[in-house]
Order: C-alpha cells, then sequence, then structure tokens
C-alpha cells in the first residue's frame, strides 16, 4: 500500500493513473504486564513454550495500564519482549514522560481498532489448525449398512466413515476423515487420523466410550453429560474434543 | 428342508445347555425330527440335562473322526421318540474337531432331521466358531446383564462374517433369546430391562424365559424343562420361542411381577 507520487512528468492532458488499495486486517495481541514483571515474563515465557508459534510475526500492543510510574524492572522491559521475539507496533496507556520509558522505543500510535475480546491461548505444543471450513478430504466414504458389533473394527483410511446402524460398545471406527453414525454411538470412534484436525463425530445417540480426532482423545467419563445420550457431534477446538448438541 | 440352529452365547453360563434341551424337546413334541449335538468337547453337559448320560457309547469325535458310524452315536429320547441327541466327548479336547469332520457329519444329519440344534460352547474360540459354521439360524442367548450383552453383541459380529452363510453373502436369521429373567429386580432396575437388551443388540426376541426353580428342578433330574414340566412359566416361553422358530408370529409376553409390594416387604422381613 504504497503511495507513490505523482511524477512531476506527468501532463496535464494524461488521465492521473488510478491506483489500486486493498485492505487487509490484522488481529494485534493485546498484553497487559502486570507488576512483578519478572514473574510475568516468566509466564509469558511458559506461554511461548506452548503454544510454539503463536507470537511470532503476530503485531502486538502493549498496555502499561496496569504498571506505574515506579514499577521495578520497568526500563529494561521492552527490550526483554524484543529479545523473545514479539513485534510491538503500539504501545497504549503509561506514559511517555515517565522516566523508566524514556529510552523506550515508542512506535507511532494506531489508531481506528477494535476491540475483539480475549484471544485464548492455547494449551498444547502443537498449534491449533483452523476450525471452521476444514478443506474436505479427498477420497472415498465408506458407507457399512448395519451395526458395527462389539469387536469389530471398522477402517478407512481414505475418507469419512458413515454407519447407518449403530457402534456397539468394544467396537471401533477409524477414520481418515469425519464419522457418521446415525444410530447410537457406544464403542471408539477415532477421526482424522491423517492429522486432519477439521474431522468431527457426529451420532445420533452420543454414548461414546472414546472420541478421538488429529490424536487428541476424550474419554466418556470426560464427556459432559449433558450431550450424553443425546445427538451431538465431536470437534477439536483449541486441541479440546468438545461436545456439541446437533 | 432341514434347518440347522446353532444356540450360542458369548458368556458361559447364561443357559445356552437349558436352552438347547428345551427348545429341542419343544419343537419334537410338536413332531419335527430333531436332533440336539453338543459342540462343546471337553465338557460334555448336554447328555446330562437331556438324561442321557449313561447311555454314551459313541461321541461326535467318534463320529468326526471315522470311528463310529452316526446311527451308533445317535442316541434316542426315551420321552419322545423324534428327539435325538449326539453327545459330545468329555475325554478328547476340542481341537479334535475338523471343519472337514464337522461338515461331513452335519451333511448327514440335515438328511435324517428336521431340526439340527447345536449346542456352542461358550465364547468366540474355534470350537464355537465351528458350531455356528453350518448355521442357518442362530438363537443368542442372553441374560439380562451388561456382560452378557456385550458378548452376544460380539457373537452376533461373528455370526456375521464368520458363517458359511455369510461367506456366500447370505444373511443368517439370528434370534435373542433373553434367559433367567426376573421381573422382580427389573422392576426395581436391578437388571437390564428388555428394552436396553433390544436396543444394544437390535435383533428380534424369540422368547423371554422367567428365573424359575422349574429349570434348575428339571436340569438335575436330567429332563428338558418342556419336558419335564410342560405347564411352567419357563416351558410355556420355550414352546413359544419354539413355535416362533417355525415361522409363527406370536406377540412375545414380557414377564411382570405379580406381587404387590408390601407382599414382597413382608416376605423379605419374614425372610
Amino acid at each position: 500500500m504504497s503511495h507513490p507520487q505523482p511524477s512531476s512528468q506527468q501532463t496535464e492532458t494524461a488521465p492521473a493513473l488510478r491506483i489500486r488499495a486493498r485492505g487487509r486486517s490484522f488481529l494485534a495481541l493485546v498484553l497487559s504486564p502486570e507488576a512483578p514483571l519478572t514473574d510475568w515474563l516468566n509466564g509469558l515465557d511458559h506461554q511461548i513454550a506452548r503454544s510454539g508459534s503463536l507470537f511470532s510475526g503476530k503485531p502486538i500492543i502493549l498496555d502499561l495500564d496496569l504498571l506505574a510510574e515506579d514499577t521495578p524492572d520497568l526500563d529494561g522491559f521492552q527490550s526483554a519482549l524484543v529479545a523473545r521475539g514479539l513485534r510491538i507496533v503500539g504501545i497504549e496507556g503509561g506514559d511517555r514522560s515517565w522516566p523508566a520509558v524514556a529510552q523506550w522505543d515508542w512506535p507511532a500510535p494506531l489508531d481506528g481498532g477494535k476491540a475483539a475480546g480475549p484471544v485464548e491461548l492455547p494449551d498444547a505444543s502443537v498449534d491449533s489448525a483452523p476450525h471452521q471450513a476444514s478443506p474436505p478430504l479427498p477420497g472415498k466414504t465408506l458407507i457399512v449398512d448395519e451395526t458395527v458389533r462389539s469387536g469389530q473394527r471398522i477402517q478407512n483410511l481414505e475418507g469419512d466413515v458413515v454407519i447407518l446402524g449403530s457402534v456397539s460398545s468394544g467396537a471401533e471406527i477409524v477414520s481418515a476423515g469425519s464419522i457418521h453414525v446415525y444410530g447410537a454411538l457406544r464403542g471408539r470412534a477415532i477421526a482424522g487420523i491423517t492429522e486432519h484436525s477439521g474431522a468431527r463425530i457426529f451420532a445420533q445417540k452420543m454414548e461414546a466410550e472414546l472420541l478421538a480426532i488429529d490424536g487428541f482423545y476424550t474419554t466418556a467419563d470426560e464427556l459432559e453429560a449433558s450431550s450424553f445420550g443425546n445427538a451431538a457431534q465431536a470437534l477439536l477446538i483449541n486441541d479440546q474434543i468438545t461436545l456439541r448438541a446437533l | 428342508m432341514a434347518k440347522v440352529l446353532v444356540v450360542t452365547s458369548g458368556k458361559g453360563g447364561v443357559g445356552k445347555t437349558t436352552s438347547t434341551a428345551a427348545l429341542g424337546a419343544a419343537l419334537a413334541r410338536s413332531g419335527q425330527n430333531v436332533v440336539v449335538v453338543d459342540f462343546d468337547v471337553g465338557l460334555r453337559n448336554l447328555d446330562l440335562v437331556m438324561g442321557a448320560e449313561r447311555r454314551v457309547v459313541f461321541d461326535l469325535i467318534n463320529v468326526v473322526q471315522g470311528d463310529a458310524r452316526l446311527a451308533q452315536a445317535l442316541i434316542r429320547d426315551k420321552r419322545c421318540e423324534t428327539l435325538s441327541i449326539l453327545p459330545a466327548s468329555q475325554t478328547r479336547d476340542k481341537d479334535a474337531l475338523t471343519s472337514e469332520g464337522v461338515a461331513k457329519v452335519i451333511d448327514e444329519l440335515r438328511e435324517k432331521f428336521d431340526w439340527i440344534i447345536c449346542d456352542s460352547p461358550a465364547g468366540i474360540e474355534r470350537g464355537a466358531q465351528l458350531a455356528m459354521y453350518h448355521a442357518d439360524a442362530a438363537v443368542i442367548v442372553t441374560n439380562p446383564e451388561v456382560s452378557s450383552v456385550r458378548d452376544s453383541d460380539r457373537i452376533i459380529g461373528l455370526l456375521d462374517s464368520k458363517t458359511a452363510r455369510a461367506e456366500r453373502g447370505e444373511k443368517i436369521d439370528k434370534h435373542l433369546l433373553l434367559t433367567r429373567y426376573d421381573p422382580a429386580r427389573a422392576a426395581r432396575k436391578e437388571m437390564l430391562s428388555v428394552e436396553d437388551v433390544l436396543e444394544i443388540l437390535s435383533i428380534p426376541l424369540v422368547g423371554i424365559v422367567p428365573e424359575s426353580e422349574d429349570v434348575l428342578k428339571a436340569s438335575n433330574i436330567g429332563s428338558p424343562v418342556t419336558l419335564a414340566s410342560p405347564d411352567s412359566l419357563p416351558a410355556r416361553a420355550y414352546q413359544e420361542a419354539a413355535r416362533r422358530l417355525t415361522g409363527e408370529e406370536l406377540e412375545v409376553s414380557v414377564p411382570i411381577e405379580k406381587r404387590g409390594l408390601f407382599e414382597w416387604l413382608f416376605k423379605r422381613r419374614g425372610a
């Protein structure tokens, strides 16, 4: 989005070149450090270790509202953040006249930002993949016309699995894509085994012994009681299997 | 045309042998030629329940291995002349059964009888699979308790995949026989309800046999309950189940607890 200066050679007869502009918005993370700053930095390090690339390359806005002029360690705080690879694009709150921050590199203030609510920081070392509109998996859907009995194992390493009957306790369904059960799901359902985190598990009656999507699993004990026995879907949100009513 | 029926279950002790004898006797009493075959090699119980243990000379293994002719091993029931038994061997182990031998025996039995009822050993091992392999229909015996239901579910899966019919792409008729059903305990939710079992197994119900002393008594005097006390509740349940197996459409009634709650409390206190 550069703004080229019109060339002085341009004659008045030639029409002015129409330049193109496109919008692109980024979500800037707003960090609000709290005193004592060494503890807060420890917490930040911990979060960086767990969430991998969440902070790298992301614009960060530092909100100093929770800090005071005389907060210890404030003078070296900015360089501590930069050393951790954070890209500070704006600083809010606080005051440039504080002696501790006099040596800071204050970026030009940004405006027009809209508050976007708290951003949930992931808890595992793998980045959470986008949940919405995951691309459909190429490959064939496997349709099973009947009930899958205890001890049986249905496996489709290419695409989805559709079960028209029930899946009995002690049976196991393994799918590269999603799993759809039109009866009761009482056995184990393992979806998205080819690292397909957008896979989901649908059941007319959700009573699964174990649900797994892309390697993350949960057992019947941990399922929300409200969804148990009802029509529900399981999907991965922040690397957690979450049940939702259908 | 002869029909091969396997009486099977995943779990032991649910009443397979009792049910084989009772169903066999009920079918035989209706005039059909019936043979009950004990596939539980190594244990041998069916002859006891049928009261034929003292008449066993040759057994299934002798016939399978060609040491005896089928006619020598078949024992005709004394109370019902259309009922025969082919006992199992107690001295041999179950590896003595070969699939070719079993196929030959079943073929021979098909020529002589209307019904060949195979009493399967419990479980999913080779003996059980040999017993079910030639079956046209199966009675899955289940108690109203979770472990029995789950193991039955496993057996139904095997019936759909490991039988000659399944290998030819055909279906085998499956019938659920719920045994040792106690209406009082079901009412107190101490055992699974009929609906629960049916919902999990989703195969047609052929009968509900109530838990009863009559069954135990009949077993111990060596007579199928349908012959020993034909008017008892369990005998009637077996008779109706046998009629359903021949294709008659009868509604299955769920036994209910007749005694009132107060009477039950009173009886408990007295005990």
